[in-house]
């Protein structure tokens, strides 16, 4: 095989595959898709409900016919693609190294790598939950793996820790399959997930959301038997007499996702303690020369035309890096997030190398009502944009132009702010 | 008849049945779980004690110093990783500080070599993430971590490979004796036996209390641990033991064999002999006490908590050998820390024991190695990819977290008394052990676990018995094959 490319994607979901096209689209033939699991389309593979597409294709489509739109477009612009095939390293001067049973253990020179190897769900050992290890206790993830891709069922009696998007979808799809899902505890005060499937997903099938709530027990020595859910307080420390028990034969957790960087740190890439994905500029570009980020492995999003929209800039990215226009240098504007915004991406832009328009996109950590997002230039107001809802499950972003920087010669930081009345 | 039976697969059991094995003679393990090291020996910290703490003349001092100096050698040729790394353990309080004169001076006369007093500088040298509070501590250079499950796996499977028969899923419900042979009732048959070894762990001194009238008392004492990721791996260099404080014992921060960074336990006696459920205060406990011994840890990277028992037996000592009253019935009681570290010593001496009273003969043809299943990481780029060719399974990366390739949970599954749920593929294997805790590999390896064991996935369980994972199709689940 060709053990040189101009680019080398890591990853075939969604992100790998929008990132992979506009690598072609901007003029780079030379491009490999390594992909771990044995078909194109990443998770979106095991998200048989609909609801995507709606920013990119006006219409509701499941998510594998979203993935299918991009992969029949790799496939008819022959972007090369290897798939079964785990990276086992990428090192700061992007030689990749990779595996698979055919060609077992390879390494490719890459003149630009694209990062976009998703993210992971956070599993019970890290929420500390006490109580007995049985079987039973899912990640949501997993357990739609379980239903949707192999047709089995964990369970009948569900409940639900977390209230993340999977853990929604989760808690219709289980009722649909005849279980019964009990209730979805959110330590939070508010919900993790976006709106629309708290709606969908729990209202219209009568499933409670319990705010403020967590697992504080959980029984049974084989098999799980039941957990008991308790109140928190503002400390989030569980109130004495609110405890709840549930009986149960399935637990899933829909507590987070984490940035699946392992690879990104092997590289050297610096990562943000926020997001747990790697610091990028308005390329998409990571701290390491040649190397871009995109989707998931970035920071984690809503929706996943929002993926496919950030992928296409660090392919088109990438694409300038290896044909070797990509303008060295040059002056650097930091992008800050304060006051209810708990990140950026990316965290710096540069005006020279940035488009026409580039879309800052960023997380609140609290629910705002009536609220103002707000961009200061150096200290001076730019944009302030009533919200009726700013809440911490649903992406937000400004769009800055190149013509407005431009206005602004010296410029050192940009900061994007959530302001309250 | 059996020549003997033992109770229990854990460290000590299959310790035992591995020495037996080396002497022309019929051996049978019962096992209740699904899996050797299923008890105390799959929960504890994987340490080996260099010996100081037990009093002098202990039986726990003298198997603690024994095993330990054995524990090189038999890692060795059983393929199992040691690592002599050494222990400190920290006084943070000014007038505790000749306690680690005492605790030396203890060690010596048990026969610990190498301990030292250091100060504080000197254990930044070696130590550099010490708490501030620390002023002193005493330096056990023999002190070591092990992976307590591959040692287990690893006696049971010599045994095996040498002869000795493993029943599991088989719980011992009564013993008698009946014309000097000793009667083993389990649920589903009985068994007979010249001569029985009692290895039950936290349930020792029942065995026992059936046919001795020296009864014994095991309280389960629970101890909970977190776990953290191979990420934080390197924080600590060494096994960190903490002396008492005012706010009583403390608990030790340790590199596992595999990098991980393991911190417990806590100390509660408990009356169910089952209940490895962790606490909320627990947790917090072990947390808020690392501290004292060690700063910053990255305690955000814990990727699992769990809590084992030990079988803590009433007069604070190993029960080792026959009571008076119960003739060729040889009990491993009251076997809690420093069990792990003394289990090939205690091995060594039962057997010897039983060679003794039942006059057996060596074995000629006694096997004494056993490989490991290979771990690819270990190979040249060269040798991985001749390994692939031959293996295609070895291509393939099931666990990502841990990198366990598919030849390696095949390889778990068919050798000698191979993995037959989740829990020992990834006891075997790792995969599974990683930060997604199986997030990602647990659908493949019951996948692979339904082919092999040509069963069908709702019979794929965690840990066998009632630990299924699936238990039905969904509706139009037969589409999806």
């Amino acid at each position: 095989m060709n053990k040189s490319y101009d680019i080398v994607i890591v990853g075939g979901g969604p992100a790998g595959l929008a990132a992979a096209i506009a690598v072609k689209e901007n003029g780079v033939d030379s491009v490999l898709i390594l992909e771990r699991d044995e078909q194109l389309g990443g998770i979106l593979n095991q998200c048989i409900h609909n609801g995507f597409g709606l920013h990119t294709f006006k219409e509701e489509l499941t998510g594998p016919e979203y993935a299918n739109r991009y992969i029949e477009k790799v496939l008819s612009m022959g972007i090369e693609y290897k798939l079964n095939t785990m990276v086992m390293d990428i090192s700061n001067d992007r030689v990749v190294t990779a595996m698979n049973r055919d060609d077992g253990m390879f390494t490719i020179n890459a003149k630009a790598v694209i990062l976009a190897m998703g993210c992971r769900e956070r599993p019970r050992g890290a929420l500390n939950i006490p109580g007995y290890r049985p079987a039973g206790i899912f990640s949501a993830g997993t357990a739609q793996r379980l239903v949707n891709i192999e047709g089995y069922m964990p369970g009948k009696e569900v409940v639900i820790l977390g209230s993340g998007d999977i853990g929604l979808i989760m808690a219709r799809r289980m009722t649909l399959e005849g279980a019964k899902v009990k209730c979805v505890a959110e330590l939070m005060p508010y919900s993790g997930g976006l709106k629309r499937n708290i709606v969908q997903c729990l209202d219209d099938f009568g499933i409670p959301l319990l705010l403020s709530h967590t697992v504080i027990d959980i029984e049974g020595k084989e098999h799980i038997k039941a957990v008991t859910i308790a109140e928190v307080g503002p400390d989030r420390r569980p109130i004495k007499g609110t405890e709840q028990r549930y009986t149960c034969d399935v637990l899933l957790l829909s507590c987070g996702l984490i940035p699946e960087n392992e690879l990104s740190t092997a590289a050297g890439v610096t990562l943000s303690p926020v997001t747990n994905g790697p610091v990028v500029n308005e390329s998409l570009e990571t701290d390491i020369k040649g190397v871009f980020a995109c989707g998931n492995v970035l920071h984690v999003h809503d929706l996943v035309d929002y993926v496919s929209e950030e992928a296409a800039r660090a392919g088109a990215s990438a694409a300038k890096y290896a044909r070797g226009e990509m303008p060295d240098g040059g002056s650097t504007v930091a992008i800050r997030a304060e006051g209810g915004a708990r990140y950026t991406v990316p965290t710096t832009l540069s005006p020279e190398r940035m488009d026409d328009r580039l879309t800052v996109r960023f997380r609140a950590g609290d629910v705002y009502k009536n609220a103002y997002v707000s961009v200061y230039f150096d200290g001076e107001q730019i944009q302030h944009k009533k919200k009726r809802i700013i809440a911490p499950g649903e992406m937000e972003q400004v769009v800055l132009t190149k013509k407005q920087i431009s206005e602004y010669p010296g410029l050192k930081t940009i900061t994007v702010k959530i302001e309250e009345e | 008849m059996y020549d003997i039976i033992i109770i229990g697969s854990g460290v000590i059991g299959c310790a035992v049945a591995r020495e037996l094995s080396k002497y022309n003679a019929k051996i049978l393990v019962l096992e209740k779980n699904e899996d050797v090291c299923s008890g105390t020996s799959k929960a504890n910290s994987a340490i080996v004690h260099s010996g100081y703490d037990a009093p002098e003349g202990s039986l726990k001092a003298e198997f603690n110093v024994r095993g330990n100096k054995m524990m090189e050698e038999v890692c060795k040729t059983l393929d199992v990783p040691f690592k002599r790394i050494g222990s400190l353990t920290v006084c943070t309080e000014e007038d505790k500080l000749p306690e680690l004169e005492k605790l030396k001076k203890r060690g010596e006369k048990n026969g610990v070599e190498g301990l030292e007093v250091l100060d504080r500088d000197e254990l930044l040298k070696i130590e550099p993430n010490i708490g501030d509070g620390v002023i002193g501590a005493l330096y056990a250079p023999t002190a070591g971590i092990v992976c307590p499950f591959k040692l287990t796996i690893a006696f049971a499977e010599n045994a095996f490979v040498n002869g000795a028969e493993f029943a599991f899923d088989t719980e011992v419900k009564n013993i008698y004796s009946e014309g000097g042979v000793w009667h083993i009732v389990t649920d589903d048959r009985e068994y007979t036996a010249r001569a029985v070894v009692n290895a039950a762990g936290v349930y020792s001194d029942v065995f026992n209390n059936m046919v001795s009238e020296h009864k014994l008392r095991i309280i389960p004492r629970r101890g909970d641990y977190i776990l953290l990721d191979r990420s934080a791996g390197g924080y600590v260099r060494h096994t960190i033991f903490q002396l008492p404080t005012k706010l009583g014992k403390g608990v030790l921060v340790t590199p596992t064999v595999h990098g991980n960074t393991i911190i417990g336990p806590t100390a509660v006696d408990i009356d169910d002999r089952e209940s490895t459920a962790t606490t909320a205060e627990g947790i917090d406990s072990v947390i808020a006490k690392s501290a004292l011994s060690v700063k910053g840890l990255p305690i955000r990277q814990v990727i699992t908590s769990f809590a084992g028992l030990r079988a803590h037996e009433d007069g604070h000592e190993f029960v080792l050998g026959e009571p008076d009253d119960a003739e060729n019935f040889f009990n491993c009681a009251g076997i809690e820390s420093p069990g792990l570290s003394a289990a090939p010593a205690i091995g060594q001496h039962i057997a010897g024991l039983i060679k003794e009273k039942l006059q057996l003969s060596e074995k000629d043809d006694f096997i004494a190695e056993r490989k490991d299943i290979l771990d690819p990481s270990t190979l040249t780029i060269e040798e991985r990819n001749e390994l692939i060719k031959r293996e295609p399974a070895y291509g393939t990366i099931v666990c990502r977290c841990e990198s366990v390739t598919e030849g390696e949970i095949l390889d778990a599954i068919h050798r000698p008394l191979g993995a037959r749920s989740l829990d020992g593929v990834k006891r075997r294997t790792r995969a599974g052990m990683g930060r997604c805790q199986a997030g990602f590999c647990s659908p493949k390896v019951m996948e692979i676990l339904r082919r092999e064991l040509k069963v069908d996935l709702t019979e794929v369980t965690k840990s066998g018995g009632g630990s299924y994972i699936v238990n039905a199709r969904t509706k139009d689940g037969e589409s999806h094959e």
